[in-house]
């Protein structure tokens, strides 16, 4: 069905990766994406890019997978390494063409750009594809727990994200049901002029909006039949627990901090 | 028409760590003019077979074959429009693809993507409403005021207003209660037998399949696990079990009764009269005997 449709998608496993704790890697990531700005020579590079491969090597997600999940983005890197490449007038020139010159800094700038593209990229969908997104949910809730002081409805947030998490592939499923039973009343919704295509989402958006707006009654009311009433004193099924593991990995991260921070230049 | 499938395999996903194949190696044929009845649990790869009737999908390997319609990958017509105006399709709950501001307007949706002309569709309209056994009075009203019964009644009136030489049903009575199941079948039988349609009938119900069907096809994790008349297939109760399917009550009340009297009666897809007599005429023999 949606073959393209690979970023924030879960892919089962068992690696270390997947077992660490959701706070954990959120936290690393948030980090990370700090940190990648503050790279700016081969070996500082050199240290986030082993860091980012060994955590994708460990994670086990099939490579193939994570390159599918870069494809919508592989356009945009592209385009910023050439677009340095031209436009950066630093350093010697190394190459000439008709009217254009390219310098070294243009290249080095370049290649940087991109590398500190494909880290963020890579690194967080790596979260999305080891972390299923009711972990997701659960880590932000506690670590915007401190929110709560100040009013601020973190579990209803936290609630609101799981539900809307939850009817992304149910909704998927119904898009996916309807159209086929749409198209298989005479719509076309992949050939034809613009104007027909777009009449043509009518007939699928209304029963979609219809399916949506019933079961939104429907879990309301079940909540309330259960005797939902919000956060407070509420426990949960799956407690999120720091493990010796993230431990681990947070010295391992502190250490690839220290080592940035050493082998980047100054001044 | 006719309908082939020659070693069809469908796999989902294919190439990604999602990979699933619903349909392995399926081979059958549906002839012209029957009710063929399918069979099989979730699962099984009933609703992946249906979307290979009107070119949903095309099959990974192995080809189906609808009157002149050839589907493989080496065959795919780019133009499905024709076939699916042959092929209608009443989906389980057909209800939930209502979408328009009255009724009359949803039941000419279908035609009108067709390019069947106005006043065409209007005689259709009128044609299919009492067909399925709505009153003209709903026509100007919008379909999401009406009953869930009344609903569904109104999606089917727009599949066959397309006019189908080939009727598909997946689990038409699912939802239903048992009145409402009862008439909604009757109905597709009068359709069937008046409009010279090939009926291809996904159901539950065995009871359904017994008193309708030509022929059944059985289902088990995408592969055909049996297939034949009712009276070959039902007669296979332990194999039918194996695969966790019941035969109907009828077949499981002579088997009780040969349990109880030593006495077979042979399951002929007999009428309740029928058997009603031939036990009648057993009771009697066996007084007799006394």
């Amino acid at each position: 069905m949606n073959n393209a449709l690979i970023i924030g998608q879960y892919v089962p496993g068992d690696s270390l990766v997947h077992r660490l704790d959701p706070r954990t890697k959120i936290t690393i990531i948030f980090f990370f994406v700090f940190i990648v700005f503050l790279a700016n020579n081969i070996a500082s590079y050199t240290l986030l890019t082993v860091f980012a491969l060994a955590s994708m090597l460990t994670s086990r997600v099939p490579i193939r997978f994570i390159i599918k999940g870069l494809t919508p983005v592989w356009f945009l890197i592209v385009f910023t390494f050439i677009l340095h490449l031209f436009v950066t007038k630093e350093g010697t020139v190394i190459a000439e063409f008709w009217i254009f010159e390219f310098y070294s800094g243009g290249l080095i700038q370049g290649i940087a750009i991109s590398v500190r593209f494909f880290l963020l990229i890579l690194v967080t969908s790596l979260l999305t594809l080891t972390t299923t997104p009711i972990e997701i949910t659960d880590a932000i809730e506690d670590m915007l727990h401190p929110l709560n002081r100040f009013k601020f409805p973190v579990h209803e947030l936290a609630l609101m994200m799981s539900i809307s998490l939850r009817f992304i592939p149910t909704l998927l499923q119904e898009t996916d049901k309807i159209s086929r039973a749409q198209a298989s009343r005479g719509v076309d919704f992949k050939t034809g002029p613009v104007k027909d295509r777009i009449q043509a989402i009518v007939p699928l958006l209304v029963p979609l909006f219809v399916s949506a707006f019933k079961r939104a009654e429907e879990l309301a009311m079940a909540m309330e039949a259960r005797g939902y009433q919000g956060g407070e004193g509420r426990t949960k099924l799956r407690e999120l627990k720091i493990e010796r593991n993230d431990i681990f990995i947070f010295i391992l991260f502190a250490f690839v901090i220290a080592g940035l921070f050493m082998t980047r230049t100054y001044g | 028409m006719d309908i082939t499938f020659e070693n069809v395999t469908y796999i989902y996903q294919q190439n990604t760590p999602f990979a699933h194949k619903a349909i392995q190696d399926l081979s059958f044929h549906i002839e012209s003019g029957s009710i063929v009845a399918i069979i099989g649990h979730t699962g099984s790869g009933k609703s992946t077979l249906i979307q290979h009737l009107n070119g949903l999908s095309v099959p990974t390997e192995g080809e189906v074959r609808i009157g002149e319609y050839r589907l493989s990958q080496e065959h795919k017509p780019k133009d499905m429009k024709e076939l699916r105006s042959r092929v209608g399709v009443v989906f389980q709950y057909p209800e939930h693809q209502l979408f328009e501001e009255t009724v009359a307007k949803d039941i000419a949706f279908g035609p009108q993507n067709f390019g069947v002309p106005e006043a065409v569709i209007k005689e259709r309209i009128k044609d299919v409403i009492p067909a399925v056994g709505l009153s003209e009075s709903v026509l100007e009203r919008s379909p999401f005021d009406l009953s869930g019964g009344q609903m569904r009644r109104v999606a089917i009136a727009g599949v066959l207003a397309v006019k189908p030489d080939v009727l598909v049903l997946d689990e038409p009575t699912a939802g239903l209660d048992p009145r409402g199941q009862k008439e909604i079948m009757d109905m597709f039988y009068r359709l069937h037998n008046e409009q010279d349609l090939t009926t291809v009938l996904v159901t539950h119900s065995m009871e359904d399949a017994l008193k309708y069907a030509d022929r059944i096809l059985i289902l088990n994790k995408g592969t055909k696990f049996m297939e034949g008349t009712p009276e070959e297939v039902f007669s296979q109760k332990e194999a039918l079990q194996s695969v966790q399917l019941d035969v109907p009550e009828m077949v499981q009340f002579l088997n009780r009764f040969e349990e109880k009297f030593g006495q077979q009666i042979p399951f002929r897809n007999q009428s309740v009269e029928e058997i009603a007599q031939m036990i009648q005429q057993i009771i009697k023999e066996l007084n007799q005997d006394e």
